[in-house]
C-alpha cells in the first residue's frame, strides 16, 4: 500500500466500486428502494469523479506518456494481469459514467421499480464496460465482457414481458456463441504465442514462424468476429434492433454504449497488434474492417428507412455509427480516427439521448402505446409501478420537439450541432490524406456517409411529423423532472461539444497520437516495476 | 492423440452448431452446453497435450518447464467453465420464463404459421 501514490489506485476503484455496491445491494429488500437508489447514485458519482480525474491525470505530465499503469496483485507484466489507463481510457470511462448517471436518474422514477435487483445489475454492467476498458489481457478482457453480458441479460429482462423475452432469447444466444467465439480465438493465440497481455503480443508476433503466424492470424480473425458481433457489424448485427426496442429505455441507453464497446476493443487491440509498421502482421484485416464497415452503412441507411418505431430508428442509428466508426479505423489513417471518435461521443451521446426520449414519445402516441404499457405492466414481476404522476410542465411539448430535433440533428449530422462538425472533419480528413489525393475508397466511405445521413433524415423527419404535428388531439404526456433533467444534460453535452469542437478536436488528436504510438504503450506497461515486497528487501539486504 | 482430441473436439462442436441452429430452446441450450464442452476442451489442449505432467511444483528453486504442463491453460478452462454454468443457467432460467409466459418452447416465442 505505502509504495502506491493514490492516483495509481484510481485505476482499480472504477471496477472496484461498482462490484462493492452491486453486491452490497443484493440482499437489501426492494422495499427499500429509495436507499438502492441512493447507493447507486453515489457510487455512480463516485465513478464519474474517478473518471474525470483519470482523464486529467492522462492528459497531464503526470505520469510519462500520459498512461497510468497498475499491476494487478503486484505482478509485473507480462506475467500478472496489468490495469491501464491511457487517455481513450479515460475519455471511454468518462463517456460510461455520464450516460450511466443519465440513464439512472432517469430509471428513478419508474423503471428501476417494475423488477428486482435494477440497481445490483446496473452496477455489475457498469463494472463490465469499466473493466474492459481498463484491462491490458485478452482473457481478462473476456472476463469483463462476460461480466457486461451478464448483467445486460438481466437487464434487457429487466420487466419481463413477451418482446423483451423474444428479444432477449435471440440476443442471449447470439452473445453466448460469440463469447465460445472469443474463448477460440483467445486459446489460438495463447497457443502460438504463448502470452495474452495484449502489450506483449506486439513483440511475440513478429518472431513466430510462418506456420504459427497462419494460425495465430485465425485466432485474430475470430476474435475480431467477437468484436465486431458486439458492434453489430453486417451481417452479425441482426440482434441489435429487436433487442433496443425491446429493452426499457434507460437499458437501452446503456446498450448504445455497450455496442462502443466492440469498437473500443478492436481499437485497442487492432493498433496495437497490426499496426502499420509491425513486422508480419502490419496490416492485416483492416480492408476487411473497411468493407465490413461499408456495407453496415448500408444495411443501417436501409433500415432506417424502413422502421418507423422509436426503438428501431434507434438501432438502426446505432448500426449506421458503428459502420461508420468500423470503416474509419479500417480506413487506417491516424487524423481520420481522431474525427470518428468525435463522431463516436457525439452520436453515441445523442442516440442515448433519443432512446430515453422514446419513453416520452410512447406516452404522446395514445392508442398503441397506452396498449403496450398494459401489456408490459400486466407482466410486471414486482409490485405494479405507479403511473408517470409529474407535474404537466408547460411547454413539455414544445421541449419534447426540440428535444427531438436537437437528437436527430446529431444522429444525422445536419448543422448546426456536433455532428455536423463529426462528420465534416471526416471528410476533411478523406479529402486531405497525408500522402498523395482521396483515393477510391474515401470517395465510396464519403458518399455512403452521406446517403446514411440522407436515410436518417427521411426516416427521422417522418417520424418527428407523425408523432408532433399529424396525430391529432396531442396531449401533453406528464413528465416528471428526474426524466426530463437526463435528456437536457446530455443534449446539452452535444451543444457542449460543438460549441467546444476545437479543444475537443486537441483533445482526441493527443488520444489518436498515442494511439498511433504503440511503442510508448508497451514500454510503459512492460516496463512498470512491481513494488518490491519487504521479504525481497530482506533477501537483498543479506 | 492429437487427431483423436481434434476430431472429438470436432465433433462435440459440430453437433452443438446443428443444434444450436434448431428451433426448439431445448435443442438449443443443448447445443449451447456442447459447444461450451468442445470449447473448454480445445482451450486445455492449446496449452500442448501433456501425458502425467503436474501443472505445479513444490520443489524448491525455479522449475523446469519443460517437464511441468502449461498451467495457465488449465487456469484459462476452470475460468470459462465457471462462467460458462453461470451463462447457462441463465439461459434456463429464461427459458422456463418464454415457456411460462409464451406458453410455447419455440426460440421466436411463437409458433410459425403453419396454415
Amino acid at each position: 500500500m505505502s509504495g502506491l501514490a493514490w492516483q495509481q489506485h484510481l485505476i482499480l476503484l472504477p471496477i472496484v466500486v461498482p462490484l462493492l455496491t452491486g453486491a452490497l445491494l443484493i440482499p437489501v429488500n426492494e422495499k427499500h428502494h429509495q436507499r438502492k437508489y441512493a447507493a447507486n447514485l453515489i457510487s455512480t458519482l463516485i465513478l464519474l469523479g474517478c473518471a474525470l480525474t483519470l482523464f486529467s491525470l492522462t492528459d497531464s505530465e503526470y505520469w510519462s506518456s500520459g498512461i497510468g499503469v497498475y499491476l494487478a496483485a503486484n505482478w509485473s507484466a507480462p506475467y500478472g494481469i496489468a490495469l491501464v489507463a491511457d487517455r481513450l481510457a479515460a475519455l471511454m470511462l468518462t463517456l460510461t459514467a455520464v450516460l450511466a448517471l443519465a440513464s439512472l436518474v432517469f430509471s428513478s422514477s419508474r423503471w428501476s421499480r417494475i423488477g428486482v435487483h435494477f440497481h445490483s445489475l446496473f452496477q455489475f454492467l457498469l463494472m463490465g464496460l469499466n473493466g474492459a476498458f481498463l484491462t491490458n489481457d485478452l482473457f481478462n478482457l473476456f472476463v469483463f465482457f462476460e461480466v457486461m453480458l451478464a448483467a445486460s441479460y438481466g437487464l434487457v429482462l429487466h420487466g419481463y414481458n413477451v418482446s423483451r423475452i423474444r428479444a432477449g432469447m435471440q440476443y442471449i444466444t447470439i452473445n453466448l456463441i460469440a463469447s465460445f467465439l472469443f474463448l477460440i480465438g483467445v486459446a489460438l493465440i495463447y497457443a502460438t504465442t504463448g502470452t495474452l497481455n495484449i502489450s506483449d503480443l506486439g513483440a511475440r508476433v513478429a518472431t513466430l514462424g510462418v506456420d504459427e503466424l497462419r494460425l495465430f492470424k485465425v485466432g485474430a480473425a475470430i476474435l475480431a468476429l467477437v468484436f465486431l458481433t458486439k458492434c453489430a457489424m453486417w451481417p452479425l448485427g441482426f440482434w441489435l434492433p429487436t433487442t433496443y426496442a425491446a429493452a426499457s429505455p434507460p437499458v437501452a441507453a446503456m446498450l448504445v454504449l455497450m455496442t462502443k464497446v466492440g469498437i473500443y476493443a478492436l481499437l485497442r487491440v487492432w493498433l496495437q497488434v497490426f499496426a502499420v509498421d509491425s513486422g508480419p502482421v502490419a496490416g492485416f484485416g483492416f480492408m476487411a474492417l473497411f468493407c465490413g464497415g461499408l456495407l453496415t452503412l448500408v444495411f443501417g441507411a436501409v433500415g432506417l428507412l424502413a422502421s418507423d418505431e422509436p426503438g428501431h430508428i434507434a438501432g438502426y442509428a446505432a448500426i449506421v455509427s458503428s459502420g461508420t466508426l468500423l470503416a474509419v479505423i479500417g480506413y487506417g489513417q491516424p487524423s481520420l480516427v481522431t474525427a470518428g471518435l468525435l463522431y463516436l461521443l457525439g452520436s453515441t451521446i445523442a442516440t442515448a439521448a433519443f432512446v430515453l426520449l422514446t419513453e416520452f414519445i410512447e406516452r404522446i402516441r395514445t392508442p398503441g402505446a397506452s396498449l403496450l404499457a398494459v401489456t408490459m405492466e400486466a407482466f410486471a414481476i414486482d409490485e405494479k409501478p405507479e403511473e408517470p404522476v409529474g407535474v404537466g410542465i408547460p411547454g413539455t411539448l414544445a421541449f419534447l420537439g426540440l428535444a427531438f430535433a436537437c437528437c436527430a440533428l446529431v444522429i444525422t449530422g445536419l448543422p448546426p450541432l456536433s455532428g455536423f462538425i463529426a462528420k465534416f472533419s471526416l471528410f476533411h480528413a478523406l479529402l486531405n490524406p497525408e500522402i498523395g489525393a482521396p483515393d477510391l475508397n474515401a470517395w465510396l466511405l464519403m458518399g455512403l456517409i452521406i446517403v446514411a445521413g440522407l436515410a436518417g433524415i427521411i426516416s427521422l423527419m417522418r417520424f418527428g411529423v407523425r408523432t408532433f404535428w399529424a396525430s391529432g388531439n396531442v396531449l401533453p404526456p406528464r413528465l416528471q423532472l428526474s426524466e426530463l433533467l437526463p435528456v437536457a444534460t446530455l443534449l446539452l453535452l452535444c451543444v457542449a461539444l460543438t460549441v467546444l469542437a476545437g479543444p475537443a478536436t486537441d483533445y482526441l488528436r493527443r488520444v489518436t497520437d498515442s494511439l498511433h504510438q504503440p511503442g510508448h504503450y508497451i514500454e510503459r506497461v512492460l516496463g512498470e516495476p512491481a513494488i518490491p515486497g519487504p521479504v525481497r528487501l530482506q533477501e537483498g539486504t543479506q | 492423440m492429437e487427431a483423436a482430441i481434434a476430431i472429438t473436439i470436432g465433433i462435440l462442436f459440430g453437433s452443438g452448431v446443428w443444434l444450436v441452429l434448431r428451433p426448439r430452446t431445448f435443442q438449443v441450450i443443448i447445443g449451447l452446453l456442447l459447444m461450451s464442452y468442445a470449447v473448454n476442451l480445445f482451450i486445455f489442449v492449446m496449452g500442448r497435450l501433456w501425458i502425467d505432467q503436474a501443472p505445479l511444483t513444490l520443489a524448491p528453486g525455479t522449475p523446469d518447464p519443460s517437464v511441468h504442463a502449461d498451467p495457465l491453460s488449465q487456469a484459462l478452462v476452470l475460468t470459462a467453465i465457471v462462467i460458462g454454468f453461470a451463462t447457462t443457467a441463465l439461459y434456463l432460467v429464461m427459458m422456463l420464463g418464454a415457456r411460462g409466459l409464451t406458453g410455447s418452447d419455440h426460440v421466436d416465442a411463437e409458433e410459425e404459421d403453419e396454415q
